[in-house]
């Protein structure tokens, strides 16, 4: 480099510095004129949906749940409420540290692990965006406190009230309404995703989920403006949700206590149906369990507890328990029988105690060692005669008496909206087949003939065909629902007919069946007089049950065997443990001429069906009649009331 | 001659030019306005940023006081005393980012500053002005445009403090405070063929550039080209700033009635992404008012740049006003979307201290270069 070069030229920098500053400054404005034609894309080309995009931010439509409808008994008892209920939830978008966040919440609030394994678990759920999700029910008043105190800290962090289901009638009901339970992922598939959105809890089971359509209602909205932590700020707008409707069922909460009371500490099952309509008027199912503890769910140890109990408290007898109907379907056999003209009504066997097929063959016992001697049709029913049925079995056969007792529903669900039910079985010859048991043999047909066997019945098939019987044959659908509750201008409430109630979807759950109709309508008498027998008769089986009554119980007696009783083993009930004791059963309507209640009775090892069960279904019908005259005298001194 | 120059203004007062109020200050009255005018403006916007928070506004504006302290010290030095103390300042710098390096704080797993017992502070700021000033210290005794080996030696004095920064990390930082080294080079005019040489290798260095960085940053690039990808983790804060200067439109919703800014939903609302809360509240003519008062401002700088007589207050003038500029553009560019987010404040609007005191340092300097002209004409 030399002197020369280093020697500088202050008007040439001075030149060369004013062309770079312009170069620069133009290249500043280009930059800037890049800048506001960003600003021009974003804010007026692009303006209205960045602006959409804005309101979606803080703009959400939140749904909320409608109320779900009421349960009344057919007295305007409430069985089943809604009640507030604090939970505290978290919102997954807005929480940022989870962990954290869930350890701040457990120093704060007693969290068991097992709630948080459910917490975990629901978070794994298929979510809307932005729904939370529940941590921890059933808040008091101090946790709540105490959350909110800290809810700076805690974002994505809510309270959120909530009306939860309960059952004021715990356990006695339970087998009769079912219950509520929060949804999970294979209901929320199932059900219509926009009515649910709001929605956590879901009929599970029985009158709660048949009738969800009904109970639940339309979701509602509210279009809220929330903050990006997800608190809501204000309301803007919102569409109420239209509240599920309220139902009537034909139970009598009374009845149906009384009825529990009567199998009380036994295993046992009783379902007691109004003939004229079908209505159920009590549906006992001993023991039962509490159904608040099932809304919100239950802790695994109580559920243990539940579900390992001898007594089986989980089990629905009455609709699910399926026993062999013992004596109880003879008065249906044998109006079959003669119905069929297979056998005369006057036809009468001589029975030493037991019957064989051949000469010398197996002896098919009698229940009474040494026989009833002569028997007919009437003696054969209030004495409960095997043998006489045995033979008359044997000479009409297995398909007619098959055809007869399924006019009276067994072997099918006839319910209308209990569809947990099940169908028990009715033997046949197809059945059979059908189901790989072989061919059918003529000693079957004898066992069908006695209720003992193949053939399994559950108390409310037993209990519709005592009502079918009652009916002389005519056909009402055993049903809960009465009606659903209308609130007009006066908040008078108003049952509307069950039977206009339509809910679409439902259709089919259940076999429609046509009435009895018999070739000789006169048999119908025939064997209600010998089933009034029964009770009302010098040798009737349930005649100590009969006495001191102002009107006529017809019925039948039942045992069935739990164990299989080897030829010619000497029975004795007491040597037998207590789980191998027969079963009692009993059916029965009343008054028999007018019937107004049909009964089924099943006490599970119960012993003898005159014994045991007999007198409960008495009771029961005593029980009804005592509330028929109650309520009857009650709407006398109120109408009285009003007149004055 | 430095000598000489320096002896003029009192040996010759009648050769100094007309004096007024402000040449006794020795503050650049038009700059000055701009700035006030800019802090006011920053100020009014960040009370709604900060949710209507006065705390923000005072604390902000006691900064604001603070930084037009130092500018008025600044203003009151001659531009050759910083020349002198550039080379000493420049080597104390290096040792402060070594030292961040080794024994600094931090946050986000960067560590930017140094704790001394009362206060921090960041090593980075202090060379944001002091490497302008070291790179135009070294150029401005040299033959303009710089020979080729200069040149070399200009640019290893940029990297050296860039490359300790970029090692914090801090990659926006450092770039910009390599900017700020470049535009010296830029202004002393070196041959074209230079520059358009540089960007053909630093076209070709990218790849590289990727293969330093950390996985934030390149997230935040990868998030820049598609914001989408993460909408509810590194894409949020730019679909948000989107959405909310989108929705301001013309005219804004309203001061303090920004939903997305109101509501929480804009991140760094009071600091790197305020210019979203002025988008929306106060439309594209809120933006365009500031850009106006931006675009003042560096006029201003640049013809205080091309007044100065002699090149180095020429070289550190522009650069701090180009530097300014690119704090403007990058700033904007990144929350409209259009550049990757890098941590760069809006000058003068943004929440923050260390940054409102640099820049007011700078425009210190850019009064000082106005201040101590002489009137000798060539």
């Amino acid at each position: 480099m030399s002197a020369f070069d280093s020697l500088k030229d202050h008007t040439k920098e001075g030149r060369v510095f004013l062309a770079r500053s312009v170069i620069a400054f133009m290249v500043v404005l280009l930059l800037l004129g890049i800048l506001i034609g960003r600003l021009y894309f974003l804010q007026v080309v692009q303006h209205d949906q960045l602006a959409a995009l804005s309101d979606d931010n803080r703009i959400q439509l939140q749904p909320v749940a409608p109320t779900r409808g009421l349960i009344y008994d057919r007295n305007g008892t409430l069985l089943a409420d809604n009640r507030p209920s604090y939970s505290v939830t978290l919102l997954k978008e807005k929480v940022g540290d989870l962990e954290a966040t869930l350890t701040e919440l457990q120093r704060l609030i007693p969290i068991t692990d097992r709630e948080l394994t459910s917490f975990r678990k629901r978070l794994k759920q298929r979510r809307r965006p932005y729904e939370t999700v529940p941590l921890r029910f059933r808040l008091t008043d101090d946790e709540i406190a105490r959350i909110a105190v800290n809810y700076q800290r805690l974002p994505g962090v809510q309270v959120e009230a909530d009306l939860i289901r309960y059952y004021p009638f715990g356990a006695s009901l339970v087998h009769a309404l079912g219950y509520v339970g929060r949804i999970n992922e294979k209901e929320l598939q199932r059900t219509d995703a926009k009515n649910y959105s709001g929605t956590h809890y879901i009929g599970k089971l029985g009158i709660e989920r048949f009738y969800e359509p009904l109970l639940h209602g339309q979701v509602g909205y509210h279009k809220v403006e929330t903050n990006a932590r997800g608190r809501v700020m204000r309301v803007l707008e919102q569409t109420d949700p239209v509240p599920g409707e309220d139902i009537v069922l034909h139970l009598d909460i009374r009845l149906q206590q009384a009825a529990e009371k009567l199998v009380e500490g036994r295993r046992a099952s009783i379902v007691a149906i109004d003939p004229k309509t079908g209505g159920i008027l009590a549906l006992v199912s001993n023991p039962g369990y509490d159904p608040n503890l099932f809304v919100t769910g239950i802790s695994t140890k109580a559920y243990k507890a539940l579900r390992e109990s001898p007594d089986l408290p989980l089990f629905n007898r009455a609709l699910r328990g399926q026993y062999p109907p013992g004596s109880t379907i003879k008065p249906m056999v044998a109006l079959g029988v003669i119905d069929s003209g297979a056998v005369s009504p006057s036809h009468t066997v001589y029975d030493p105690g037991f019957y064989t097929l051949t000469h010398g063959g197996r002896r098919y016992r009698d229940w009474k060692r040494g026989g009833h001697g002569t028997v007919g049709l009437d003696m054969a029913i209030y004495q409960s005669c095997d043998v006489w049925f045995y033979d008359v079995a044997n000479r009409t056969g297995v398909d007619i008496i098959s055809d007869y007792l399924g006019r009276f529903g067994f072997g099918q669900v006839t319910s209308l909206d209990l569809p947990e039910a099940l169908p028990g079985i009715l033997p046949s010859k197809a059945w059979k087949r059908s189901t790989g048991r072989g061919s059918w043999f003529s000693g079957d047909t004898l066992n069908l003939s006695i209720g003992q066997g193949w053939m399994l019945t559950t108390p409310l098939q037993l209990a519709t065909a005592a009502a079918v019987m009652a009916n002389r044959g005519e056909w009402k659908q055993p049903r809960m629902l009465k009606g659903v509750m209308t609130h007009n201008q006066q908040r008078d409430p108003k049952v509307i007919d069950g039977s206009v109630v339509e809910i679409s979807g439902l259709e089919g759950t259940s076999a429609v069946l046509p009435n009895v109709q018999l070739k000789n309508e006169e048999y119908w008498q025939r064997i209600i007089d010998a089933m009034v027998a029964v009770v009302h008769g010098p040798r009737g089986t349930a005649r100590k049950v009969g006495r001191g009554l102002d009107f006529q119980i017809a019925g039948k007696t039942g045992t069935a065997q739990v164990v299989g009783i080897k030829q010619d083993a000497v029975y004795d009930a007491e040597s037998l443990a207590e789980r191998h004791r027969d079963h009692a059963l009993f059916l029965a309507f009343a008054p028999a001429d007018k019937p107004e209640i049909a009964v089924s009775v099943i006490v599970e090892n119960g012993g003898g069906g005159s014994s045991t069960a007999a007198p409960i279904a008495r009771d029961v019908i005593d029980a009804f009649m005592a509330l028929k005259k109650l309520d009857a005298d009650e709407s006398l001194s109120t109408g009285e009331a009003t007149d004055g | 001659m430095a000598d000489f120059q320096r002896t003029m203004p009192d040996a010759h007062p009648h050769l100094a030019r007309r004096r007024g109020f402000w040449s006794y200050t020795r503050l650049d009255g038009i700059l000055l306005l701009l700035i006030l005018i800019l802090c006011g403006f920053g100020l009014v916007v960040l009370y709604s940023a900060s949710g209507g928070d006065m705390g923000y506004v005072i604390r902000q504006a006691v900064r604001m006081g603070a930084g037009l302290f130092v500018m008025t010290v600044f203003a009151q030095m001659r531009p050759q005393l910083f020349a002198r103390w550039a080379p000493a300042m420049y080597v104390i710098s290096l040792g402060l980012l070594l030292a961040v390096l080794l024994v600094g704080v931090g946050a986000k797993g960067a560590q930017r500053w140094i704790a001394l017992p009362g206060f921090r502070f960041q090593p980075a700021e202090v060379v944001k002005l002091v490497l302008p000033l070291m790179v135009a210290c070294y150029l401005a005794n040299r033959p303009l445009p710089p020979s080729f080996r200069h040149i070399v030696i200009s640019l290893v004095l940029i990297f050296v403090p860039v490359v300790l920064i970029m090692k914090q990390p801090d990659l926006g930082t450092s770039l910009l405070i390599a900017a700020s080294g470049i535009f010296v080079l830029l202004l002393s005019g070196i041959y074209w063929r230079y520059i358009f040489g540089a960007l053909a290798v630093a076209a070709a260095g990218l790849p590289g550039l990727w293969m330093v960085m950390k996985d934030y940053q390149k997230q935040r690039v990868l998030t820049f080209l598609d914001p989408e990808s993460d909408p509810l983790g590194a894409g949020w804060n730019i679909i948000q700033s989107k959405a909310a200067i989108g929705s301001g439109g013309l005219e804004g919703k309203g001061w303090m009635l920004g939903t997305q800014s109101q509501l929480d939903f804009l991140p760094e609302s009071h600091t790197d992404f305020i210019i979203a809360v002025l988008g929306e509240e106060m439309g594209m003519i809120g933006i365009l008012a500031l850009l106006l008062i931006y675009l003042l401002i560096i006029s201003r700088g640049l013809v205080i740049a091309v007044k100065a007589q002699d090149s180095f207050g020429r070289l550190v003038a522009g650069s701090v006003t180009l530097t300014f500029f690119v704090y403007v553009f990058v700033n904007i560019g990144m929350v409209t979307g259009i550049l990757p987010v890098v941590g760069v404040p809006l000058p003068l609007v943004s929440y923050g201290g260390t940054s409102i005191v640099t820049l007011m340092a700078g425009f210190g300097l850019l009064m000082s270069v106005q201040a101590h002209r002489q009137m000798i004409t060539h």
